[in-house]
């Protein structure tokens, strides 16, 4: 990915988190403390286990539909950083041959399953994950974190780093295309141009901070970032946190797939 | 290295998430006893300059491929452990938002591999202890190189331990080990260069920023290298004592990538051990022996033959499975697609 | 109640690594009065402005901000009667809302919940911003970044109202409501600005300063329309004059 292609990528999963569906209006801490959970209940199943994950996918189908978020734009970002868990996982079939199953004639070894166990676990968490922040604003997030019991210096970070990213990431790409419109071809692209755009950049970035810090003391700033407390948990938000953990519950212990497709095979028969 | 979700047990997730919050604590804590104000705003400005700089390519010298900076050294250099540690943070976090670079279970981990190894253990160990007071471009440039590599050797192995605990994976420890390695340290020598000549430039540019920077530092003069170290001690005791807790209760992990790591175990011998355990495991987790579904499963196994070597996956189960997620899976996307033509009706 | 003058006295001031960038500024600025500060790049006009406020210290001289005088200590009081907006707007809207931006100042006065929204909702409506309310600063134009890092200044309910460069990202449009906004506000300003038809449209009085003092003072519609002396400070006349 370019980095512009990033960049706009940002930009637009940010925009994606002011819509006002729902799941938008849900408290951040509620979707927080939600996705964590879906999260580990997912990646507590075995290595071997697939049908299970199954009805875990109801979860992303909700919010991307109630959400009304592009479901190509988030599997494109998927496929984006799939790599690593692929490398790692593909392995898995080489190296572990035993025979699983043989259905319709074709055996299926073990490796093979806990491969697809991991491509599944990979899509259902990483869609999770993009989906919180395309359904909830980053600010939100961070509130979120703050109520949570994370330090509050950190949480400012948070706040800066947001707020601040897409000014830099501006400031960037100006300099990268003075670069490229200079450096024909490969020429330009080195180590040595890319230290001295870090070394300037790094300089215009600490300036900048000195003129944020004058403009915080002429409001008063005394070392403490204040923040007004914005939402409550109301009953919908206790209600979205009730219906998940049962859910989970219910898709972790009960094999659902397993006794539907069972049923089946029995009407079948 | 990103760590990923999908190749993360709960366990390890959980444990380093511990660690790391424990890290932000201590470092949060740190950095509140006497912070200069002003290092608030610059902290999240350079967070922000990170993550920009991140998204830049450039090309690595003789390869051809291009590469792109880490940054939690140069924040080291620039900030101190404390205040580098909670940047480092907050940037991998907007990461695993936006990019969903690894995933947010897997944040502890890469927070651990990424934050608390350059800034609490190569920064204060190797290059403070290396570079002293020293100015020279010449011997900043040798420490930083040493201190990425040695970072990112740290943090690549260390991604190779969690995804070895979680056992989601079966590549060998050796083989791991092999592959992540060495194209770390290809990286960790381009990022040392990188990291040096920052450092350098921004030296002879604008020498007063480095001195105003260490100057409101927290740390600083009277960083004291025993406390450093009496504290990494205490992190590694407390993660040992609960990785272990974790790994006598959940043995599916750790025994496993054990075996592996000592080399006893072919692959055929060990079936039976991790079968066993596997099966103690499921044994253990399924702590509703009398749902529904139950009885038809006991059925099924009667009437086999043969024992399934695989509980679990045996053929009769996974034909079920198969059919079961199929309708499963068509019945969200049929969900789904409702809610979508609603959703359009009301508009 | 004080009267919100702004003194300097024989104000010196030099940069660390050796510019003397103010040389001995005199002037007085009472109660109500709209002044505009200009001169060519490099003048001193920033370094002058910061030094209403405490970010510099002048080296000698003093600065009188109504009956204090500027000093370590009464800095922080003189930040609150004493609001500047700088140049550029994005290194003033720091929070990650619109509301948040301009709340964070009244919250940092101790006020609570209920006022500070009442204030945040006051100082919206005066730059004419309230629908941007829950805006992050980056989907905000230009103009109307400008606007609310205005806002959040006037939050503080300052005495006197001091700006750098207000127009200089503006297009047409987003500037001429700057200037029709500025008109509205009551309070004592003090205008650094290139931009010398904004200077004549809204300011009474011109300081010029050049190579760190003041090189003349009087009103703008003298001052500006003296040729000589705005050229020998690398300025022109404003358009609005040219034409006649
Ligand atoms: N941070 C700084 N360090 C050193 N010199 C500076 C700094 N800021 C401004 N100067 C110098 O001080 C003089 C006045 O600058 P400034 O007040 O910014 O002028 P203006 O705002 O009128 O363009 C200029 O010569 C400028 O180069
Ligand atoms: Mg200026």
């Amino acid at each position: 990915m370019t980095f512009d292609e990033k960049y706009f990528d940002i930009g637009r999963l940010d925009r994606l988190s002011y819509g006002e569906t729902f799941v938008h209006r849900l408290d951040p801490r509620a979707k927080v403390i939600g996705t964590m959970l879906f999260l580990l209940t997912v990646v507590s199943f075995s290595k071997y286990e697939i049908a299970a994950l199954a009805p875990f996918f109801l979860y992303p189908m909700l919010l991307v539909t109630v959400g009304e978020i592009p479901v190509r734009f988030i599997i494109k970002k998927m496929i984006v950083v799939s790599p690593f868990a692929i490398f790692i996982g593909i392995f898995n079939p080489i190296l572990d041959t035993r025979t699983a199953a043989v259905i319709l004639g074709v055996s299926v070894s073990t490796g093979w399953v806990s491969f697809l166990s991991i491509l599944l676990k990979f899509t259902l968490t990483i869609s999770v994950a993009l989906l919180l922040i395309a359904t909830t604003s980053f600010s939100g997030v961070c509130h979120a974190l703050r109520r949570l019991g994370f330090p509050a210096l950190f949480v400012s970070q948070l706040l800066f780093l947001y707020r601040y990213l897409f000014v830099l990431m501006e400031e960037t790409m100006r300099i990268i295309r003075a670069r490229d419109m200079r450096s024909f071809g490969k020429r330009g692209t080195g180590l040595r141009v890319f230290v001295r755009l870090i070394g300037i950049l790094f300089l215009r970035t600490v300036d900048r901070a000195e003129r944020i810090y004058y403009a915080m003391l002429s409001r008063g700033f005394a070392g403490d970032m204040p923040a007004l407390k914005r939402s409550r948990m109301v009953l919908r938000d206790l209600a979205y946190l009730s219906v998940m953990i049962a859910c989970l519950w219910v898709f972790r212990f009960f094999p659902i797939t397993e006794g539907i497709g069972r049923r089946v095979q029995e009407l079948l028969r | 290295m990103h760590m990923a979700d999908a190749l993360l047990s709960p366990a390890v997730g959980t444990t380093l998430w511990a660690g790391s919050v424990a890290a932000g604590g201590y470092a949060s804590m740190k950095l509140k006893e006497r912070i200069d104000d002003r290092t608030i705003p610059l902290m999240g400005v350079l967070g922000a300059f990170i993550f920009a700089v991140q998204m830049v390519n450039f090309t690595i010298p003789g390869t051809g491929s291009s590469g792109h900076l880490g940054g939690g050294m140069i924040l080291a250099i620039l900030l101190g452990s404390h205040a580098a540690f909670l940047v480092m943070a907050s940037v991998l976090t907007v990461q695993a938002l936006f990019f969903a670079d690894g995933g947010l279970l897997a944040l502890g981990c890469n927070i651990w591999n990424l934050g608390v190894t350059p800034c609490y253990l190569v920064y204060p160990f190797i290059y403070k202890s290396m570079v002293g007071g020293s100015k020279n471009p010449g011997r900043i440039l040798v420490v930083s190189i040493v201190s990425v590599v040695a970072a990112l050797q740290l943090g690549a192995f260390s991604v190779v331990m969690e995804t070895l605990l979680s056992g989601k994976s079966e590549l060998p420890f050796s083989a791991f080990v092999l592959m992540m390695q060495p194209i770390h340290l290809a990286i960790g020598i381009v990022e040392g260069f990188v990291t040096a000549g920052v450092i350098n430039y921004v030296r002879s540019a604008r020498p007063e920023i480095l001195e105003s920077m260490a100057a409101s530092r927290p740390i600083g003069r009277e960083v004291s290298l025993k406390k450093v170290l009496a504290t990494f001690a205490l992190l590694a005791v407390i993660t040992g004592g609960v990785l272990s807790w974790f790994a006598s209760t959940h043995p599916d992990g750790l025994e496993w990538s054990i075996e592996k790591v000592t080399g006893k175990g072919e692959l055929p011998q060990h079936e039976n051990g991790v079968a066993a355990v596997f099966k103690g495991f499921q044994e253990k987790t399924a702590f509703l022996p009398d749902y529904g579904f139950k009885p038809a499963e006991n059925e099924l196994k009667k009437e086999k033959e043969a024992p399934p070597p695989w509980p679990g996956i045996e053929a009769g189960t996974s034909v079920a499975g198969i059919i079961g997620a199929a309708i499963v899976l068509g019945m969200i996307v049929l969900i789904g697609m409702g809610i979508r033509v609603v959703g359009r009706r009301q508009i | 109640m004080s009267h919100h003058i702004v003194e300097f006295k024989d104000v010196f001031f030099r940069y660390p690594d050796g510019t003397q960038a103010l040389g001995g500024i005199n002037f007085r600025i009472t109660h109500g009065e709209s002044v505009g500060v200009v001169g060519a790049n490099g003048a001193g006009k920033s370094t002058l402005l910061q030094h209403m406020n405490g970010y510099l210290m002048p080296a000698s001289g003093t600065v009188t901000i109504g009956d204090l005088r500027l000093t370590k200590r009464t800095r922080q009081e003189i930040r609150r009667k004493v609001g500047i907006v700088f140049q550029n707007p994005d290194d003033q809207l720091f929070m990650p809302t619109v509301f948040d931006d301009v709340a964070f100042g009244p919250l940092n006065l101790g006020m609570d919940e209920a006022s500070v929204r009442e204030r945040v909702n006051k100082a919206l409506c005066m730059v004419n911003s309230l629908a941007l309310r829950d805006k992050p600063p980056h989907h905000l134009s230009c103009g109307q970044k400008s606007a609310v890092a205005i806002a959040a200044v006037m939050a503080m309910e300052p005495d006197i109202l001091a700006m750098d460069e207000p127009a200089a990202n503006l297009d047409p449009k987003s500037r001429r409501s700057l200037i029709t906004l500025l008109k509205t506000f009551k309070h004592s300003k003090i205008i650094a600005s290139h931009d010398l038809d904004l200077i004549l449209d809204v300011c009474g009085r011109c300081i010029v300063i050049g190579d760190g003092v003041v090189v003349a003072d009087g009103p703008s519609s003298e001052i500006l329309s003296d040729r000589a002396l705005l050229e020998e400070n690398s300025l022109e006349l404003p358009l609005s004059l040219q034409r006649r």
